[in-house]
């Protein structure tokens, strides 16, 4: 009980802002946006199945990888604020109170999942002009696997933060040394298929979860529940989740000043 | 209320190991105003984040409010109030939402949060801002916000880490004068770090002097002053030979620590001024020496500290400064 209230009292905290200024959601949107405004027109039709060029809508191929974009961006910089708290002493403040380490932890993400999922049906809200079709199951089950997808990189992130408490360049380097690689061996931008990439390429983009991650949802999206892909995806986001909380979890334990 | 026995805490530093307190034994009674003192890099901060369980002792024991430090932090978190050297609030956030946000931590209702939060923004004079972010307030109205955070759940210990550094002299006395209010209402005991002489000397019943990760000197203040540094008697002779009669008397006088002259001038640094300077002039009269003029310059702690390590504390403050790597040591 002691956990969901304290977990309840770190999300508010971190959610009052949010509320109060909801631009700063425009922000992170930005990336994505800028993706589906400037680089989408420019795709040939895809078949969400597999990338294919043809006569697909390239909205339905491509919106999926956005919010995967969307879920990377938004919640890999989670830290931030962290390491903020960290240097200006608030942090140092919430340790000496009783609240559950744990609970600051999952309130934290929690707002990043709250703002992540709002974020995400904007987006979607932006698509429905287009020939992108909206399954409200698959759209549902998608959400749910980028909730999951979210709170996996964001606790990471946290994760990071604690351990770069006295060197905040480091968090800022690793952040950007995984971030894009991560983003481009997904294939969000373009599909990376066997047949046509270079060896190397296709083998770092099937280590990558963010790769399953990626076409989970856009199966998830067209509808297509039954597919390995599916699963692997559903494997690859809770893999992250749980790494991510249980290290986070453990680095929140373990904080000192 | 605080017990500790050997507490240490070090840490590696540019490939070297930093004691940063070395074998903290300390006592003190519920009720207590208790002030660290010592320069920049002594140990007062690392001492004050053991007990407040931000960092855990290297070695030795410490309990807490009747509570281990190190198997029972929660405990501990829940009796204590504290105020770190930085920002308690967060910049973005409300004054009233971070309040009611910290008495929730304590688990206090919204509503009861909401009461106290209203009373210590009255009595900080911090009133009508409860809506405004905490990042627009002027540093006095921040650290009297952050006091509050610290107080909104009437701890009964209350740690207070370098508590107006940055202040002006009128808020100071202002932050000292709730501080104390509370101290004096509730019986909370206060242990406060400082370099500010005059803070632990006008506000601390009990002066723990720290230099170098030890407690060199225990005591209250005027005991500090009296046992340990002493008074400076200035006295002016009519010519140099009544100066040199006088140098001489005042060397076989037990409890005076030095004597010098210049030209006329006699200056001598003792301990229990108040009563050696009158028993002074009656030896120089009984012996025929005039003073034609005395006065008595009282000790400050920084006299303590001197008379302790051979350096001032401001001496010590710039040398330790530059070279201070280990966090909040």
């Amino acid at each position: 009980m002691k956990v969901l209230n304290d977990t309840r009292t770190a999300f508010a905290r971190e959610l009052g802002p949010e509320l109060r200024q909801p631009v700063g959601l425009l922000f992170t949107m930005l990336l994505p946006f800028l993706f589906l405004a400037l680089f989408a027109p420019l795709l040939p039709g895809m078949s969400p199945a597999g990338g294919d060029t043809g006569a697909g809508s390239r909205w339905q191929w491509f919106a999926p990888g956005m919010l995967v974009l969307l879920a990377l961006s938004a919640t890999a910089g989670a830290g931030a604020s962290l390491l903020n708290e960290m240097s200006s002493g608030t942090f140092e403040r919430m340790l000496v109170t009783p609240l559950n380490r744990a609970a600051m932890l999952v309130g934290r993400a929690l707002k990043e999942v709250v703002i992540l999922v709002t974020q995400a049906l904007l987006i979607l809200a932006l698509l429905l002009p287009t020939d992108f079709r909206l399954r409200p199951l698959g759209a549902l089950a998608g959400l749910a696997l980028l909730t999951v997808f979210g709170i996996g990189i964001g606790t990471l992130s946290f994760t990071l933060a604690l351990h770069s408490r006295k060197q905040q360049t480091l968090f800022y380097g690793v952040q950007q040394m995984i971030f894009f690689p991560l983003l481009l061996l997904s294939g969000v931008l373009l599909p990376i298929i066997q047949t046509s990439a270079p060896t190397w390429l296709y083998v770092l983009s099937r280590i990558n979860p963010a790769t399953y991650v990626v076409e989970a949802e856009r199966a998830l999206f067209d509808g297509r529940f039954a597919e390995t892909n599916v699963l692997y995806g559903i494997l690859a986001a809770m893999a992250i989740a749980v790494l991510g909380v249980v290290a986070g979890i453990r680095g929140m334990r373990n904080a000192s000043v | 209320m605080i017990h500790t026995r050997g507490l240490t805490r070090s840490f590696r530093a540019g490939g070297e190991t930093v004691e940063a307190v070395r074998g903290l034994d300390l006592d003190i009674e519920a009720g207590s105003v208790v002030a660290f003192l010592g320069p920049n890099g002594a140990g007062k901060t690392t001492s004050l984040r053991m007990l407040t369980t931000l960092l855990p002792p290297t070695s030795g024991t410490a309990e807490v409010a009747g509570h281990d430090v190190l198997t029972d932090p929660s405990e501990v978190r829940h009796r204590i109030g504290y105020l770190g050297q930085g920002n308690s609030a967060g910049s973005n956030f409300r004054v009233g939402d971070e309040l009611i946000t910290q008495g929730r931590a304590y688990g206090l209702s919204r509503a009861e949060s909401r009461t106290r939060a209203e009373r210590l923004l009255t009595a900080l004079q911090l009133e009508g801002l409860t809506k405004r972010t905490v990042g627009t307030l002027s540093g006095g109205q921040r650290r009297r916000l952050d006091i509050a955070m610290a107080l909104v759940h009437e701890p009964e210990l209350l740690f207070l880490d370098e508590p107006t550094t940055g202040l002006d002299p009128h808020s100071r006395v202002g932050i000292w004068e709730h501080v104390l209010r509370l101290q004096r209402e509730f019986g909370t005991t206060i242990v406060f770090t400082t370099h500010y002489l005059e803070e632990a000397d006008r506000w601390a019943r009990r002066v723990m002097v720290v230099d170098q990760g030890r407690v060199i000197a225990d005591d209250s203040p005027e005991n500090l002053k009296a046992d340990l540094a002493g008074g400076r008697i200035t006295l002016g002779t009519a010519d140099r030979a009544d100066a040199e009669r006088a140098v001489e008397l005042a060397r076989a006088l037990p409890t005076v620590h030095e004597v010098t002259a210049d030209g006329t001038e006699v200056r001598i640094r003792t301990l229990h001024e108040d009563s050696q300077l009158p028993l002074l002039l009656r030896h120089l009269d009984a012996i025929g020496v005039r003073a034609v003029t005395a006065s008595l310059t009282r000790p400050t702690l920084d006299d303590v500290f001197l008379s302790l390590t051979g350096r001032t504390l401001r001496e010590s403050a710039d040398a330790t400064a530059p070279t201070t790597t280990h966090p909040g040591a």
